[in-house]
């Protein structure tokens, strides 16, 4: 899914975001979001809103049954419940994006890796996926009510015949990328931290390299946009919004 | 396919509600009651969304649900995790065997997506959410998450894909709850037309709750 090599596409800005780390910003309308894995491993947890009317959220079942897909990849975009795309997956080097994890909270985390707390080891502390999330949806005065299904960036999750969950270790390699491409104005909230399935036994979330891209046409969108029929309307309900 | 029959009786209920085809209900179940949801007709979608009654910011929770019981279906021995990490239900029994969490419900905005853009106005699950919700006064948009979409079938592929297939229930299937916690059930008897979640023709369920 690569896109027109003569497209202009600056670079505005880069920064990390540590393991662990929490991070929250909007993502205009015409720009992308470039993720990658530094190290190999990682795996950011992902929740979006409209950075307009943060009503309207992320609703990972539209997404998944209006694109007939469990995975998340390139071509695939992420629905609002409004119907409208708050990003387009406009490239992905890893193929397998994961949509049943979600985050776990402190209790489930002290269960999983044991105690870890910020009076023994500062800024080393065991955080978790949902105390991240909220955190920075406080920020835009967000709730807990704000807190959906999130996506798993970087990871894979399979179903057998049976229906039962299989952690697909070894799914992003260092410098994997997903890029992100927003025809709306959208509020990104994410975090660095192990898959809530992964089985490693330590807290040792992987960092990755967040970069902004100004694009200058729609060629970045065009074939999320016309991957499927769902998604040609998607797009049109998102620019009757701008009307 | 896990089936296991409850051996309450219908006349030993202490209430009873037929919600017709297309329309919302809300209602209250205390801990240790038991709810039964009945597919009178077959193959009738019944979209679900649980709250504690005493503090509705916790709610049903299906990746926490789907994660700690390590399976991508509901059915009998599930329990129902909220966003707080606490069992608001336990599913004690099944006929039908199986339950979808990851299809959503239905919405008018959903239905130009998904089938055309002409499918805006008719019925869906998310305004008798809203209806229920903003008439009841304890619950708004907000609070409506993902939902539980009791006696529908969307079977995920290893793959990774999901596939809506014909419903595996039929008249008279049903599925039994016990309330871990005082509980808002929020419900709407899906209205889609659009695909075979309901047998193409939606159609009345019950509510029986046993003390």
């Amino acid at each position: 899914m690569s896109k027109d090599p003569l497209a202009l596409q600056a670079r505005l800005y880069e920064e990390v975001l540590p393991g662990g780390g929490h991070a929250s910003f909007i993502l205009k309308r015409g720009q992308s979001l470039r993720i990658t894995d530094i190290e190999g491993g990682a795996n950011v947890s992902m929740m979006m809103l409209n950075a307009q009317q943060p009503s309207e959220r992320l609703n990972l079942p539209d997404t998944l049954k209006g694109q007939h897909t469990a995975r998340l990849q390139a071509g695939h975009c992420l629905y609002s419940d409004m119907g409208r795309v708050l990003a387009a997956i406009t490239e992905d080097t890893c193929g397998w994006h994961d949509s049943f994890g979600g985050v776990l909270n402190a209790e489930e985390v002290r269960e999983k890796y044991g105690q870890g707390r910020y009076q023994e080891l500062r800024n080393g502390f065991h955080r978790n996926g949902v105390d991240n999330l909220l955190v920075e949806m406080g920020k835009w005065n967000l709730d807990l009510q704000d807190l959906l299904m999130v996506v798993n960036l970087f990871s894979r999750v399979s179903v057998d015949a049976e229906g039962i969950f299989h952690f697909v270790p070894g799914n992003s390699k260092a410098g994997d990328y997903i890029e992100l491409a927003a025809p709306m104005d959208t509020l990104i909230i994410l975090t660095a931290l192990q898959h809530p399935m992964d089985p490693h036994p330590h807290y040792a979330p992987r960092p990755v390299r967040l970069a902004w891209l100004q694009t200058h046409s729609d060629d970045s969108t065009h074939a999320c946009r016309h991957s499927r029929p769902e998604n040609e309307r998607a797009f049109h309900n998102t620019e009757r919004f701008h009307l | 396919m896990h089936i296991i029959e409850s051996q309450r009786v219908p006349e030993q209920a202490v209430f009873r509600h037929v919600i017709p085809a297309g329309e919302p209900y809300i209602f209250n179940v205390n801990a240790g009651q038991t709810v039964r949801l009945l597919d009178l007709e077959g193959n009738q979608a019944i979209d679900t969304l649980f709250y504690s009654s005493t503090n509705p910011r916790e709610r049903y929770d299906p990746q926490r649900t789907l994660r700690r019981q390590n399976r991508a279906y509901l059915g009998a021995g599930s329990v129902l995790y909220s966003n707080l990490g606490r069992a608001l239900a336990t599913i004690v029994a099944d006929t039908c065997g199986r339950h979808d969490t990851l299809g959503g419900a239905c919405a008018q905005e959903s239905n130009t997506v998904r089938y055309a853009l002409d499918k805006r106005y008719m019925h869906s699950c998310r305004d008798n959410f809203l209806c229920a919700c903003l008439h009841d006064g304890r619950l708004n948009k907000r609070d409506i998450g993902a939902n539980i979409n009791f006696f529908m079938n969307v079977p995920v592929t290893p793959e990774g894909g999901l596939t809506f297939e014909d419903g595996i229930s039929a008249a008279g299937k049903y599925v039994e709850l016990r309330a871990e916690q005082d509980l808002i059930v929020l419900i709407s008897n899906c209205p889609q037309l659009n695909n075979p979640c309901n047998g193409w023709n939606p159609t009345a369920a019950e509510v029986l709750v046993w003390d």
